[in-house]
């Protein structure tokens, strides 16, 4: 339990790395590490596929990315058409990857691909709790 | 290179928006045109494969419904999913099963009745082909995935929205003259520019990707007939050989793909496998079937199949070598975006087209040349899923 208050709207209720909302309402997001051989994850995953283990610690994702490349939704799916329109993209941190929505104050026509961004916790007013990259 | 299973008949249904008849009626159409194509019976057939998207069916097991329906039991069935390349991972079980030597001949069904959910609907059910545990609880939709390949791809290779304007203006040639498409009707610049009142195509879907950018929802089914040998030299005067069969997968979260601007690498690693099986390379190839679900997407597969360097795709459509009369005709019946994309029925529309072109039966839409062989680039999702074939004489 406790996943379905992921995103806007969740499609998930149980999984194994549902601590990462617990995480997002500290302020914190958070990837995986495999405790055996030290693969990391973003996002999270309960098993390590390089060692098969199980064992894993969290991570804090890094502050500084740049946008890789990012989409303006004019059009939204059944659900999430109040949202519109609405920006997304995705974050390279040197090699870890990260894909959010962008903040809301930010101008589409300030977005550009390669600019300096990071990524912040993000609480909606019906309570469900996500991230959103920002800008740097 | 081996000509070890053959594709014996091809049928299709008119693409259309609002099939007026239930899916197995639907899978009938494609059906009856294959047996009558390929000159044989059901008795002739040893298993039956169905492939489509379930999303979009009330229907839950098609595949023992509709062997029923088109007389295929009690000869095995099975159900085959890749979402838009389902028919085109179907042809590859069927091929293997031929090679397997456990069937003489197998039918390939694909199918898809779209217009029984709304569009939006349609959208989201397609987004959850993606991430639905990280991804789609941000409001995802397969023309936003596609957005995000075409904004860093035009960063970074200097393709234009012109560009992708040409490649739907393309497609609308062909369209034109292909009377199974579902959108009949030739693309302009106009229809395109956001200062004329009654353009049909140049609302933003997902920046930078347009309405016009995007193909078009429709109803439709596709048959492929699979024959060894021994059966395709008995039963056909002009079998068309599987020379190479390549399929790839990949991470379906953004965040775990390498560079955007380089396009789908499914579509390099099935194309890589598919040129070796068959022991050629993309310049043999006469003429292509890529998918193009969105214009961007053509773009990515030229590079991707070798047909231009990377980064270089555009000048393709500059050239326009890919028409008809080009150095390497692609789509030249209407492709995704004009003829429609009827999700599990794409891949084998895909197949009976180059089947058509290698037999010099493709009326108006016929490429010069007596082309002897093509290739069908298929893929599945976000680039979750690819397969390309390549087919010979
Ligand atoms: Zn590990």
């Amino acid at each position: 339990m406790g996943f379905e208050k992921f995103g806007r709207k969740s499609f998930t209720g149980i999984t194994k790395t549902a601590k990462f909302v617990d995480l997002l309402t500290e302020g914190k997001i958070e990837g995986t590490v495999c405790k055996q051989c030290g693969a990391k994850f973003f996002p999270p995953r309960a098993d390590c596929a390089s060692c098969f283990s199980k064992d894993m610690d969290w991570f804090e994702v890094p502050k500084k990315g740049k946008l890789e490349t990012f989409t303006i939704a004019y059009y939204a799916p059944f659900g999430f058409e109040k949202d519109c329109p609405y920006t997304m993209g995705v974050v390279d941190f040197s090699g870890l990857k990260l894909f959010a929505r962008l903040a809301k104050d930010l101008k589409p026509e300030d977005v550009k691909v390669g600019m300096d961004v990071t990524v912040n916790p993000l609480q909606y007013e019906d309570g469900q709790m996500s991230f959103e990259i920002a800008k740097a | 290179m081996a000509k070890d299973v053959a594709v014996i008949g091809v049928g299709q249904s008119s693409f259309v928006r609002g099939y007026e008849g239930s899916i197995r009626e639907l899978a009938f159409e494609a059906f009856r045109e294959a047996m009558q194509d390929a000159g044989i019976t059901q008795k002739d057939v040893g298993a039956s494969v169905f492939c489509s998207a379930p999303e979009y069916d009330k229907q839950r097991s098609p595949a023992g419904v509709l062997a029923e329906y088109l007389g295929l039991i009690p000869q095995p069935t099975f159900y085959i999913e890749t979402v838009c390349s389902s028919s085109s991972s179907g042809v590859k079980v069927g091929y293997s099963m031929i090679k397997a030597g456990l069937h003489d001949i197998v039918v390939v069904l694909g199918f898809q009745k779209m217009s029984e959910i709304t569009s939006a609907e349609s959208q989201e059910r397609m987004g959850r082909g993606a991430d639905i545990q990280w991804e789609a609880p941000f409001g995802t939709m397969m023309p936003a995935y596609y957005a995000l390949y075409a904004q860093a791809y035009m960063a970074k290779n200097g393709l234009t929205h012109e560009d992708l304007m040409n490649v739907r203006i393309k497609s609308g040639t062909y369209g034109q003259i292909n009377e199974r498409a579902v959108y009949r009707k030739g693309v302009k610049a106009a229809d395109f520019d956001a200062s004329n009142p009654d353009a049909r195509m140049a609302g933003a879907v997902a920046w930078p990707l347009r309405v016009g950018d995007a193909c078009a929802n429709a109803d439709g089914s596709s048959c492929v007939i699979l024959a060894n040998a021994e059966k395709a030299k008995a039963f056909s005067k002009k079998p068309v050989w599987i020379l190479g069969i390549g399929a790839a997968s990949e991470a379906v979260n953004m965040a775990a793909r390498p560079d955007f601007a380089k396009g789908l690498s499914v579509g390099y690693g099935a194309a890589n496998e598919a040129y070796k099986m068959a022991g050629i390379t993309s310049k043999d190839v006469k003429v292509a079937e890529v998918h193009d679900c969105f214009t961007i997407a053509e773009i990515m597969a030229y590079e991707g199949l070798g047909f231009a360097p990377m980064g270089e795709g555009k000048q393709l459509i500059r050239e326009k070598a890919t028409y008809k009369e080009g150095k390497i005709p692609v789509n030249v019946d209407g492709g995704l975006l004009s003829k429609g994309h009827p999700i599990g029925a794409t891949g084998g529309s895909q197949i009976r087209t180059i089947v058509l072109q290698l037999r010099g039966e493709a009326g108006p839409m016929q490429v010069p040349g007596d082309p002897d062989i093509g290739l069908v680039h298929n893929v599945g999702g976000v680039g979750l899923y690819g397969n390309v074939t390549i087919f010979g004489r």
